[in-house]
């Protein structure tokens, strides 16, 4: 279930830092490549002030906060209900 | 020509643990998470590793705080309220429907 039409996803990583800003890319991986980043909280968590651009590690991930309204709810539910499970041979 | 196309048709039996969670889909469900997170909103989607999708969704993180002086633990718990939320499946620990405190 790939989706790209996220604009601007809040990513929280494992280590509790929050960016945001416009989603370039997602690999078959979930690596995630944004563009123009800030960080949400910019007191509490780690700065990166001067980074704009960042590729981050699919695995570090814990949350994306996606807006609401452009997630299709129907079309979600109806793929995870037809997905294909491992069968068990 | 043997083709067995649209052979995996949506099956309404539970044969497998997620089948289960199939069967919460558009319901309240609440996950357990690693690091003492615990989430409960609408799931919307998952997937076979557990990478979850949920709607109007409540954190609450619990920690645990000892007191200097006294020793004993005091439980503390922080709950965040999001509309649209991407779970990564690797710290899933559990999903269930809602716990309802009676």
């Amino acid at each position: 279930m790939l989706f790209y039409s996220f604009f601007k996803p809040v990513v929280e990583l494992k280590n509790d830092l929050s960016i945001c800003r416009t989603l370039h890319s997602v690999d078959q991986y979930l690596n995630i490549k944004l563009t123009n980043i800030s960080v949400t909280d910019p007191e509490k968590y780690p700065h990166m002030l001067s980074v704009k651009n960042c590729l981050i590690q699919g695995s570090v991930v814990r949350y994306m906060q996606l807006p609401p309204d452009e997630v299709h709810k129907q079309l979600l539910q109806d793929a995870a209900r037809k997905e294909p499970l491992p069968q068990k041979q | 020509m043997a083709d067995d196309v649209d052979q995996q048709q949506t099956t309404n039996t539970v044969e497998e643990p997620l089948d289960l969670t199939r069967l919460s889909l558009d319901e309240r469900t609440y996950v357990k998470m690693r690091n003492d997170r615990e989430l409960q909103g609408r799931l919307h989607a998952y997937d076979q590793h557990l990478n979850t999708i949920l709607g109007d969704v409540e954190e609450t993180v619990t920690t645990i705080e000892i007191d200097e002086e006294t020793y004993e633990e005091i439980y503390k718990s922080t709950k965040r309220n999001i509309p649209m939320l991407f779970v990564r499946g690797d710290g899933v620990v559990l999903v269930a429907p809602p716990l309802r405190v009676g």
